[in-house]
């Protein structure tokens, strides 16, 4: 039997719970109707799609920005180590609205865009404004910033594999690009994967500052012109919050695929039980020892 | 190195090893021929295992040459106007050396996201580029080899410490190398469990394996080991048949090692 106060809390928490829920359904004002007759309306749609492609291309450039700058930054040579960190200094140390700003801008920096080798012969150019148009600056803007954050989480995932699962490649005779991508790296996703979970799910969210390129037809800006137009700027938030929660419960759903399918081998136990079950005293000795750590959420640092 | 009629497996001339200031290996000659096993004992911390990881080139020797089957490890002689200039080998090339020398580790170091059949199927599978068939024939064959057929299928974690080392010993056997090297490989294992490894690495021993193992088990060295190395301090003290080194040991070093394990 719990003791009395559990009851007294349980009636206050429901109390507020129930109140809240009565004015949700009550309040007029929040006008549902308007709700569901916008939900499913053809620009919102468009504008869900639009935020998920901005979703996906921005965490793809961004993982593959992490992974490079990770491995950069665990390697020897001082140039591509001093260059990962300051790309992790610059991208973390400013607001992703000022850098987003920034690449809409770039057309007016960099009106042509040329590659050839610097001070030197020039190969191809291109007008700016053709290629990095306001989609292409809304990704490359989320993009850059998520690698810098993403590397750290790569970088500690790397870091958590066990020196021992080096050792053993190698003296296999693999290469260490074979080592990397198949024991390191597979061993590292399941510390990197929960984060980028999360981040992913932040960047769902944070593709609605990408009007700051200006780039217009994700769901947040499109459900604010609407209701800004109708005067019912209430109605069209709690339809973008809907389709928010609705994707961010898709994403919830793979990450736990995700998790399993890396987890394999791991038996899916909490990390303690796991290291230690059916672990001798003296094996249980030798983990203490904290030569290995396998515990997900060492060094993670966004 | 043709003109000689035998090659010694292992041909160790004047290795050096420091790490920092610390000189772990203070001039070691070691000689291991084809077919022999050599048991290298002696207190922690005397340069063992230091010895095994540069044969294997996981650690770079300081000074000194270094002949595995009459190859140079490692590094390469440049002769240029009349000087003989060593040269590290490229890693592909080192990876290639690597590949030849099987090397089982006191922590079994599995790979714990591959099942006990795809931990011995990598290497042969990565390094020969051995198609997936013949692999996974090669990989039941050696696992046969050390009685687990039946655990094919299981995870290393699934595994008890006795059983995941015999798949490691599998593993490097996968590999078709000339030389095992087995650095404390039951050090880590509940008593009970280190008979079924030592059975193992004895039976790898009498099917004519070259071996330097480096153990605390003084039992297999007696039984199993053609030559004993006792080191102490980065030098070998005394080296010989184990009746002479264990049985019969002349420096006092030797004498005091043995009348604290035995």
């Amino acid at each position: 039997m719990p003791r009395p106060t559990v009851w007294v809390w349980a009636g206050i928490v429901s109390f507020l719970v129930l109140g809240l829920i009565s004015s949700l359904l009550e309040n007029k004002n929040y006008r549902w109707d308007v709700v569901a007759q916008y939900l499913f309306d053809p620009r919102v749609v468009a504008g869900v799609g639009w935020t998920l492609l901005l979703t996906v291309a921005a965490m793809v450039i961004g993982i593959v920005l992490a992974v490079a700058t990770a491995i950069m930054r665990m390697g020897t040579n001082p140039i591509l180590r001093g260059v990962a960190w300051a790309y992790i200094w610059f991208f973390r140390g400013t607001p992703v609205y000022t850098q987003l700003v920034f690449w809409g801008l770039l057309s007016v920096l960099y009106p042509r865009i040329s590659v050839g080798i610097p001070f030197g012969p020039e190969f191809f150019s291109f007008t700016t404004q053709d290629v990095v148009n306001a989609f292409v600056a809304a990704i490359l803007g989320l993009g850059l910033n998520e690698g810098a954050y993403l590397s750290e989480i790569v970088r500690s995932g790397l870091n958590s594999v066990d020196r021992g699962q080096w050792e053993a490649a190698t003296a296999l005779g693999m290469k260490s690009s074979t080592v990397l991508r198949r024991i390191v790296i597979p061993q590292a996703m399941r510390v990197i994967v929960p984060p980028t979970g999360n981040e992913t799910i932040s960047m769902l969210k944070t593709t609605s500052l990408v009007l700051a390129v200006p780039f217009m037809l994700e769901i947040t800006f499109v459900t604010n012109a609407i209701g800004n137009k109708n005067f019912l700027p209430v109605p069209l938030l709690i339809v973008a919050a809907l389709w928010y929660l609705f994707i961010t419960s898709i994403l919830m759903i793979g990450q736990q695929r995700l998790e399993a399918y890396y987890g394999r081998g791991f038996d899916g136990e909490p990390s303690q039980n796991r290291r230690l079950r059916g672990v001798s005293k003296r094996q249980q000795a030798i983990l203490a020892a904290g030569t290995v750590h396998t515990d997900p959420n060492l060094d993670v640092t966004p | 190195m043709s003109g000689q009629p035998v090659v010694p497996m292992v041909d160790a001339q004047g290795i050096h090893k420091f790490f920092g200031e610390l000189h772990v290996l203070r001039g070691i000659d070691l000689r291991v021929e084809r077919g022999e096993v050599c048991v290298l004992l002696g207190p922690s911390g005397s340069g063992k295992s230091t010895i095994l990881r540069c044969i294997n080139e996981m650690e770079q020797i300081s000074a000194g040459r270094l002949y595995v089957n009459g190859e140079l490890m490692g590094l390469r002689e440049v002769t240029r106007n009349g000087k003989t200039e060593l040269h590290r080998l490229p890693d592909a090339q080192i990876a290639r050396q690597r590949s030849r020398i099987g090397m089982v580790f006191q922590r079994f170091n599995l790979f714990p996201h591959m099942t006990a059949l795809e931990n011995v199927m990598e290497a042969p599978r990565q390094v020969k580029k051995v198609s997936k068939p013949d692999a996974q024939k090669l990989a039941r064959e050696q696992l046969a080899k050390v009685g687990l057929t039946d655990r094919a299928d299981h995870y290393p974690s699934q595994l008890s410490g006795g059983q995941q080392q015999r798949v490691a010993i599998a593993r490097a056997l996968a590999m078709d190398p000339e030389l095992m090297l087995f650095d404390e490989p039951t050090s880590a294992l509940d008593p009970e469990l280190v008979g079924e490894v030592l059975a193992v690495m004895k039976q790898l021993a009498e099917s004519g394996m070259t071996m330097i193992v480096v153990t605390h088990e003084v039992g297999f060295a007696r039984e199993v080991a053609d030559q004993v190395v006792f080191m102490d301090d980065g030098l070998i003290v005394e080296r010989g048949t184990p009746d002479q080194v264990i049985g019969h040991p002349v420096e006092q070093r030797t004498r005091d090692f043995f009348a604290k394990v035995l």
